[in-house]
């Protein structure tokens, strides 16, 4: 099957608005007719699903959490990137695309990055009508930052919690049409299988995490918004139920997932403090803005931060990076300070940390502004480590925060299986190899309000008076019990070992080979490791307890049984991309300085796997990525 | 690295389901690290429970960040434990003495049925939500962000007021079972800003009555404000309360017309 990325023609600022134009339209009294299920509420799924019901479909909404305002978009810290230009300072769409495509390390589809970039502007304006609390100038404008890599500040924000207020203002949306009887919230309630038939996505098989019932709900088509996949590390930023599952089932009828080596190792978190940790915190990458990053500049030097005098601290992405110093991109921040810990540079307890210092800052502006820029993210640290930043510098060290890889979508969000569209984090299309900062929540926002909303209708448009398949149909019936074998089989095993543990094992072997540096031996010692740990995991785990309640160490199996057969395709998309772009570095293929080496004559293309089965070789499909506005050139933040 | 030295006594309650018997249980732990955080230390019982062939116990968590609003529980009668302003996930066992007996318990109200042991059901708040907690801007329809200028000092009370993390501890901390801090902040957040203005009256009428059907009433005992790991200020109630009084006499046909 070749993949048609239906990327629309003429030049790249008139693509979208051509394509609006082009797309069928479903009447809007018709729209009740089409019922579409959405999976996930964080941005990219709240949004969808509030806009899809204002436009008058009938949408079902599935959500894991207890309210769909815990979703982990909540988390983001940063800000929302939008080239409204309202600094000043020579942004533009063009600029937020140039941007995003170079930053992605040429590996995005630029059709994409273009839409993206022009419908950011239209989030501020959607977000800032519901209400979203956006920092402020005096005179009450919006007020920007500069983040994470750019030399423009196009970053709005609401304090360190800009996340939270812009899933909050979806949230609002969604429960209003949720109040409304525009569409129906199912809770606690988890999907466990996509279901195709006749090689359509047709609805999904769900499992009620309170009372175990399962149950399926019948579409026209199937959102999925259901995030990425960075805790197959086990340990990583995101949120403890953060899971592969709806995409890997989905995966396992049939979607290709795209890219799932692209895995984004975020440069500013706390260090692992011991074995029980049970995940990392991120500080947001904002604090770069005032902190300067260093090390000392011998191995070994056990001195307190404030005994080591400045001739003996070495910032090294000030001198490494002169024009964006500690400003640089995530990976290569990340894999710098990686650096300086292999060589034995690292500090704190465990010499697994590099510092991040605002003594120079507090000289400069005073504590009292630092502290109303950043006073959230100290007060979150001095809980965690029981440090003062005001007073020492924080211990920081990289960790797993973002996937750019996941299910493979065409322009129009659609996966290859009609029907199944996929947005924000879930899908592969916008980043490339590597996200910048403050992207992600422009990514989500810009699909689920901005690109679906248009999209799908061309999909819909055709079925209109068609018979659909219904949830009595054999093909749900036969998800239902597949589904209910898993489960009884999870719990008849009656192993020794717990889920985490299992889990833990599995995340070492990733991080250890298919983390911030990979290698073909190192990938191959994974891939041969990974299918023992998954024999043990469904010969020697323990899920106690029963379906009939909730259960939670029945949930976390589903999901890990899930990582340990994931884990092994990002391995092998791994070994299969001979060259290092972004995120995705692999040693053999570096600069003299150690930088990251593309190799664009052979590897300008996503790698988009077809599932074969457990333990076979998956197909390998490619769509071939072109650069016809922004140049192929090697990233230099010099 | 750090010493794994803590002895702990933790009585924890243990429910089967929503509808069965529930019953306080007493586990032993040693090994305790004081790095560790209060649900860390969870996870560590539960790993020892799960090897001896009980059930693990079940608690609502998810970000770990203090942000995302699952976890919270009864730490010795307080909501979050002992530590101002922190959500149960950013509490850190060095807040508590080894050898200490420690009393877990759900957040408990009757609007809050328990799901299993200390997991409980606050959708309630998702009631109050979809009843008016929102701006109705269906997508598409918003003029330029810069054309509606908000005063930076309101900007900054209505985020004061936003970065409630809907846990529902202020309803546990409350005698009542009240839940006018969560409504209030949520009102509040919109009803400060221009944009919030034009559903202002029907917004604190249908949140507050949503409210009622399920929650107890304030009679001002402030213990929300000290349980809230956000800090959110009661000084919202009062004015959610202000609002309240001028939106009814706004739904009196002719006293509406008389008070602008």
């Amino acid at each position: 099957m070749t993949l048609e990325s239906n990327i629309p023609e003429g030049a790249i600022a008139d693509k979208w608005d051509n394509h609006k134009f082009n797309v069928k339209l479903v009447n809007p009294a018709n729209k009740r007719k089409f019922t579409i299920i959405v999976v996930g509420t964080g941005l990219a799924g709240a949004s969808a699903a509030a806009s899809l019901a204002e436009l008058g479909y009938d949408v079902k909404i599935v959500s894991f959490h207890d309210s769909p305002r815990r979703a982990h978009s909540i988390a983001a810290q940063g800000g929302i990137n939008a080239a409204k230009n309202y600094k000043n300072d020579g942004d533009s769409v063009h600029r937020l695309f140039y941007d995003t495509v170079k930053g992605g390390d040429f590996r995005a589809r630029e059709a994409n990055v273009h839409r993206l970039a022009q419908v950011s502007v239209n989030i501020i304006d959607q977000c800032a009508a519901q209400g979203v609390p956006f920092a402020r100038e005096y005179g009450g404008m919006l007020d920007n930052r500069s983040f994470g890599g750019a030399q423009v500040s196009r970053t709005f924000y609401a304090r360190g919690q800009t996340g939270q207020q812009l899933l909050l203002g979806a949230y609002q949306a969604m429960m209003r049409v949720v109040g409304l009887g525009m569409a129906e919230l199912y809770n606690r309630t988890e999907v466990l299988e996509v279901v195709v038939k006749d090689g359509v996505a047709c609805g999904v098989v769900c499992r009620n995490l309170v009372s175990g019932e399962v149950f399926s709900l019948a579409g026209h088509a199937v959102v999925m918004a259901t995030g990425g996949y960075g805790n197959a590390f086990y340990l990583s930023t995101n949120a403890m139920q953060s899971n592969v599952t709806a995409a890997w089932r989905a995966h396992k009828q049939g979607a290709y997932f795209a890219n799932p080596c692209y895995t984004q190792i975020h440069p500013t978190c706390i260090p692992a403090s011991d074995d029980f940790q049970s995940k990392l915190t991120l500080m947001s990458e904002s604090l770069r803005n005032d902190g300067r990053i260093w090390v000392p500049k011998e191995a070994n030097d056990t001195r307190p931060a404030a005994q080591i005098p400045e001739e003996d601290r070495d910032y090294y992405l000030e001198r490494r990076y002169p024009a964006f110093g500690n400003l640089v991109p995530r990976d290569i921040a990340s894999r710098a300070a990686k650096r300086e810990v292999d060589n034995g540079r690292g500090v704190g307890p465990q010499k697994n940390g590099v510092f991040l210092d605002f003594g120079a800052a507090i000289d400069r502006l005073g504590e009292d502004v630092i502290r109303d820029r950043y006073d959230n993210l100290f007060e979150m640290y001095d809980r965690i480590t029981d440090e003062n930043p005001y007073k020492m510098p924080m211990r920081i060290y990289p960790a797993v925060h973002y996937t750019m890889g996941g299910l493979w979508v065409d322009y129009n969000l659609m996966s290859n299986l009609p029907g199944l569209y996929v947005l924000g984090e879930a899908n592969f299309s916008d980043h490339g190899a590597n996200r910048l900062g403050a992207s992600a929540l422009m990514q989500g926002l810009a699909d689920g309000y901005f690109v679906l909303p248009y999209t799908i209708g061309d999909y819909l448009a055709p079925m209109l008076g068609k018979p659909v398949v219904t949830a009595a149909d054999p093909a749900f019936k036969a998800a239902e019990t597949k589904v209910g074998d898993l489960t009884k089989k999870m719990l008849s095993i009656k192993g020794k070992r717990s889920v985490d543990d299992i889990h833990r094992e599995l995340g070492k072997v990733l991080w250890d080979n298919c983390g911030m540096g990979r290698t073909e031996a190192t990938l191959t010692k994974a891939i041969s490791e990974i299918p023992a740990i998954r024999e043990e995991f469904w010969t020697n785990v323990k899920v106690l307890g029963s379906n009939e309640s909730m259960n939670q160490s029945l949930e976390r199996a589903g999901r890990v049984a899930d990582f340990l057969e994931f884990g092994e395709l990002m391995c092998r998309d791994a070994l299969h991309r001979k060259e290092s772009c972004g995120g995705h570095f692999r040693e053999e293929y570096q600069t003299e300085d150690g930088e990251a080496l593309r190799d664009d004559e052979n590897f300008a293309y996503v790698g988009a796997w077809e599932w074969e089965g457990v333990g076979n070789d998956p197909t390998l499909h490619k769509e071939q990525l072109t650069f016809e506005n922004v140049h192929l050139a090697t990233r230099s933040y010099k | 690295m750090s010493l794994s030295n803590m002895k702990l006594k933790v009585t924890v309650w243990r429910q089967a389901g929503p509808n069965a018997q529930g019953a306080f249980k007493d586990y032993d732990l040693d090994n305790i690290s004081p790095e560790m955080s209060f649900l860390e230390m969870l996870d560590t019982l539960n790993e020892q429970l799960n090897d001896r062939g009980e059930e693990p116990i079940a608690f609502d968590h998810d970000c770990r960040e203090g942000i995302c609003g699952s976890c919270g529980v009864m730490i010795d009668g307080v909501p979050h434990g002992p530590e101002r302003g922190t959500a149960t996930c950013q509490l850190h066992m060095r807040k508590f003495q080894s050898g200490a007996h420690i009393k877990i318990e759900p957040f408990r109200a009757s609007s809050f049925p328990i799901n299993k042991d200390l997991s409980v059901d606050r959708s309630a708040f998702d009631r109050i939500i979809e009843s008016g907690g929102y701006i109705s801007a269906p997508t598409g329809t918003a003029p330029d962000a810069n054309l509606i200028p908000i005063p930076k000092g309101v900007a900054d009370v209505s985020m004061d007021a936003a970065q409630c993390i809907g846990c529902g501890a202020c309803v546990a901390a409350c005698p009542n079972g009240a839940a006018q801090l969560f409504t209030s902040a949520k009102i509040q957040h919109l009803n400060l800003m221009p944009q919030g203005q034009a559903e202002r009256w029907d917004r604190t009428i249908n949140m507050v009555d949503t409210m009622e059907n399920f929650f107890g009433s304030c009679t001002n005992h402030g213990e929300c404000e000290a349980a809230c790991p956000k800090e959110i200020s009661i000084d919202f109630i009062a004015l959610m309360n202000r609002d309240f009084v001028k939106a009814q006499l706004k739904q009196r046909r002719l006293a509406g017309q008389v008070f602008p």
